[in-house]
């Protein structure tokens, strides 16, 4: 019994949940007091659809930092999966080929850095810098730089919902919820989860203990691809056309929102709702302070200073160890 | 509690890395139920050898027995599952997850029935009792097992990995200097549990640099010196002084 | 062992904060849908990014005209050129606001439709500046410059101040795909008198708008073929970076620039004889324009409609017979930035 209550409060602790949970909230009412268009139905509703495309984006980048390890194509490995399916977009039939088509591509990217990296030994930045670079080029040469609008009601479908009275809750918002639920199970509830936290650790302990360091590392990588796929098709609901241009610094708003969510760069520390609450963080900054009717470049200002609070505060937290 | 057969053995190892000969013709015998200390200088090939023992190298000519059966370690699974643990000197704990994780790294306990099974949900329940039940057995001390390793001292931390050797070892454990990076009140703590898992009849390989702690534990202690063994010898008929001097060459045995 | 650890204080205070935060809520909550009581009108600005001076100069140019009338601009952009989902975004937010309007400048003709059909089913004005969308009535009314035309006046400039010498044309490019490369690279092409894949196009690059990337460009480009003579650029940033990687190889004698924006700087260029000529647009007027039409709208409902063509005038120091043009003395006077 006792076990189990110290466990609560530890295991809390140890997630890190309270400061973004905090800092959203305060945002939150922060806004809602200064701006009296901020706390509404319809607009809350709003900051959830906002949410979606990087909140996938970040959930993959959550699980890959956690080994630390970095994903720096997750926008453009997303790109890319935008114009294969658009470019297949014809028809009802072609769309669910060209859909299947994309996931498995940026399925299979994923898994690509995943194995230039455990079989190289290169570091994550390196080979998924050079992933963003190719892909980038490849998505610019498969679009031959056009872009291709859809309107095939699949390739849409994340962008419709359901209205309740003045709020709406779009299948996107749904898709990305329980996504990041199945997510947070995995990571807390299965072998999977805490091996992949260990390596992020210390991989070496890992390795030694039996667990097949290469083989997770690859496959989160891989099921990081398979999320960037869901948001590609999530991000053509929102915005029902695919560009080679588009979505170019989601990489580092992913990341920041990992962040700002309590993941820690070094590995072993971070969780998907934790992730959740950072992105909600971001999107809700932006819209409030567009709200208040600051400037786009101050808000990219205020981000940043976020940004650096939370790792001080993280790496202040982390000092108070033994 | 000793039978004939020892426990592990081995004959005429011989492991070089590039031009470097690490082990030239090493013997190795272990007998059941005995605290075994491996001393050296630096460079006599200790942490070869012990790497051998664990299963992370695999010699490049001689022997090793198990039991009297021949037998060759692919990895450190192998060895694992040998009932051979190894605490290596760098602990090999991931420092995020808590005690009870690090407990049960790669033998992680499922949830029986569909839960387990379809879901992979790991029961965590048990393995937070599992864990406390072991750590009690051995007198450690840690508040809960929820605890991340990283909010433990050194000492601690030293007593989970050594705790998760005994929890999981059938056959012998072998402990990379142990007491090296802790004080006084720490070395003290670390060989009381040694002392305390020797009184559960396990096979204890000891490598240590310090003399006093391998005297006060040891039943015998093989002298490794230049890539072979020096000799075997035992507490009782050997000061430390004559154990130091079969390490540096100045005596034979 | 180490004695037990207490549970750390920091632990109870952030439970106790966020208690409270979530008692404030109620607070904080009207939980109505959003419209905005009459006040100061509020009028958006989506332009495609904060850092081309043209962009720059539209906002100054609405915000000013906006305080004259007693109204408020709030001005966001896209990231990068290209960034649609930056302006969708903006665009949603905007609507939450409660603006009466939002004059747009979309990166993407086709992307922001549906944010901007949202837009306009609850009331609010949307009108496009400086580039149409694709279908061009999805917006009230559009001004803009003809960008089509802009390019013809430049290729048409371009072809007669050559004056005989062979042409090998140097095409410096936007941002591939946006409307408004597409529409001065064809107007390009039709007044040089050429089509694409001309033989006298010795080489393209696309340099999305921006100095930096445009000056790589022009260095490789010249270093590919040392004897271009004619350099086409898409707007002036992109000339400007031309012309530091032309000058840089001692050819600035050798080689005609032309572009197209009518910024001071630009003119200035043309007046140094470093550019040969540049088209003006005319974003005050675009601004102005749009600021107008939004606030009539506020006070009689009126919809702009179709395309104002806010006018694109040839600026040059060497005229050439048959096309209209003006000396840099007028463009000086009429330049913007």
């Amino acid at each position: 019994m006792t076990f189990a209550a110290r466990g609560a409060v530890g295991h809390l602790r140890a997630r890190g949940w309270m400061g973004p949970l905090a800092a959203l909230l305060a945002s939150i009412v922060l806004f809602s007091l200064v701006t009296d268009t901020f706390f509404t139905a319809d607009n809350l509703s709003l900051l959830l659809e906002q949410s979606v495309v990087i909140g996938l984006l970040a959930l993959g980048q959550t699980i890959i930092v956690l080994t630390a390890g970095i994903d720096l194509a997750n926008g453009a490995i997303a790109v890319l999966g935008t114009l294969v399916v658009a470019k297949h977009a014809a028809s009802a039939g072609q769309a669910a080929a060209g859909l299947v088509c994309a996931l498995s591509i940026c399925t299979a990217l994923g898994m690509a850095s995943g194995g230039l990296i455990t079989r190289l030994r290169l570091p994550p930045f390196i080979v998924t810098l050079g992933m963003l670079t190719v892909v980038s080029a490849a998505g610019r040469l498969y679009s031959q730089s056009r872009n291709y609008p859809v309107s095939v009601d699949l390739l849409t479908v994340f962008g419709r919902g359901l209205n309740i009275g003045h709020a709406s809750l779009s299948y996107g918002v749904v898709l990305m919820l329980v996504l990041y639920a199945a997510i947070e199970y995995v990571l807390a509830q299965t072998a999977w989860g805490r091996h992949v936290r260990a390596i992020g650790g210390n991989s070496e302990a890992a390795r030694r203990m039996g667990v097949s360091v290469d083989r997770t590392v690859v496959s989160v990588y891989a099921v990081g691809g398979l999320l960037y796929g869901l948001a590609a098709w999530a991000s053509l609901g929102r915005i029902p056309n695919a560009d080679a241009n588009a979505y170019q610094t989601a990489n580092l708003e992913s990341i920041t929102a990992a962040v700002l969510g309590g993941t820690s760069l070094f590995g072993g520390r971070g969780s998907a709702v934790g992730t959740l609450l950072g992105t909600l963080i971001v999107v809700v900054l932006r819209s409030g302070l567009t709200q208040a009717g600051i400037d786009a470049l101050y808000q990219e200002v205020a981000t940043g200073i976020l940004v650096v609070l939370a790792v001080a505060l993280d790496a202040v937290a982390r000092r108070g160890r033994p | 509690m000793t039978g004939d057969t020892p426990v592990l053995e081995g004959r005429r190892l011989r492991k070089r890395f590039g031009h470097v000969v690490a082990l030239d013709g090493t013997d190795f015998e272990l007998r059941a139920g005995e605290t075994l200390a491996i001393v050296g200088d630096n460079g006599a090939g200790k942490s070869t050898l012990v790497k051998i023992l664990s299963g992370v190298t695999v010699p490049d000519a001689g022997e090793l027995l198990l039991d009297g059966k021949p037998v060759t370690f692919s990895g450190p699974q192998q060895a694992r599952r040998s009932g051979i643990e190894t605490v290596y000197q760098d602990l090999a704990v991931a420092p995020t997850l808590d005690v009870a994780s690090n407990l049960f790294l790669g033998r992680e306990l499922r949830q029986r029935g569909l839960l387990g099974t379809v879901f992979r949900r790991l029961d965590a329940a048990a393995m937070n009792r599992a864990a406390a039940d072991h750590l009690a057995s051995l007198n450690v001390s840690i508040q809960s097992t929820a605890q991340p390793v990283e909010d433990l001292s050194g000492g601690q931390r030293q007593a989970v990995a050594v705790a998760r050797a005994a929890a999981f070892a059938s056959r012998f454990i072998v402990l990379d200097e142990p007491t090296a990076a802790l004080g006084v009140a720490g070395s003290a703590a670390v060989l009381d549990l040694i002392g305390r898992i020797r009184g559960r009849g396990l096979s204890v390989v000891l490598v240590s640099h310090n003399m006093p702690h391998v005297f006060e534990l040891a039943d015998r202690i093989h002298v490794q010196r230049l890539g072979r063994r020096a000799a075997v010898v035992t507490p009782k008929t050997h000061t430390m002084q004559d154990v130091i001097g079969i390490m540096t060459g100045a005596r034979v045995a | 062992m180490d004695p037990a650890r207490h549970e750390r204080p920091r632990t109870k205070t952030s439970r106790r904060a966020v208690a409270l935060l979530i008692a404030a809520l109620p607070l904080a909550c009207s939980c109505k849908s959003s419209g905005r009581a009459d006040g100061l009108p509020l009028i958006g600005l989506v332009t495609k990014t904060e850092t081309n001076p043209f962009f720059v100069k539209l906002r100054e140019a609405a915000t000013v005209r906006a305080a004259q009338q007693g109204a408020e601009v709030i001005a966001l952009a896209g990231k990068f050129d290209g960034d649609s989902e930056g302006q969708v975004t903006a665009i949603e937010s905007l609507v939450s606001k409660g603006v009466r309007g939002i004059l747009v400048t979309p990166s993407n003709s086709s992307a922001i439709l549906g944010a901007v059909k949202r837009a306009r089913d609850k009331g609010i004005l949307v009108t496009a500046l400086d580039t149409a969308t694709e279908p061009a009535d999805a917006v009230d009314g559009t001004f803009a410059t003809d960008n089509r035309e802009a390019g013809r006046l430049q290729g048409a400039w371009l072809r007669a101040a050559l004056a005989g010498k062979v042409a090998k044309i140097v095409m410096l490019n936007g941002t591939p795909g946006s409307a408004v490369d597409t529409a001065r690279r064809d107007g390009f092409l039709q007044g040089f008198g050429i089509e694409d894949g001309d033989a006298a196009i010795v080489g393209r690059a696309d340099a999305y708008g921006d100095q930096t990337k445009a000056q790589a460009a022009m260095e490789n480009l010249l270093q590919a073929h040392p004897d271009a003579t004619v350099v086409y650029t898409i707007n002036e940033p992109t000339a400007r970076g031309a012309y530091a990687a032309i000058s840089a190889r001692g050819k600035q004698g050798q080689i005609l620039i032309g572009s197209i924006d009518g910024s001071c700087g630009g003119v200035a260029d043309v007046k140094e004889g470093r550019l040969g000529a540049t088209v003006m647009q005319f974003p005050k007027r675009m601004a102005e324009d749009g600021i107008d039409a939004v606030l009539q709208y506020t006070k009689t409902g009126k919809r702009p409609a179709g395309f104002v063509d806010t006018g694109a005038v040839l600026i040059t120091d060497r005229p050439q017979p048959g096309l209209a043009s003006e000396k840099t003395a007028f463009g000086l006077a009429s330049c913007w930035g």
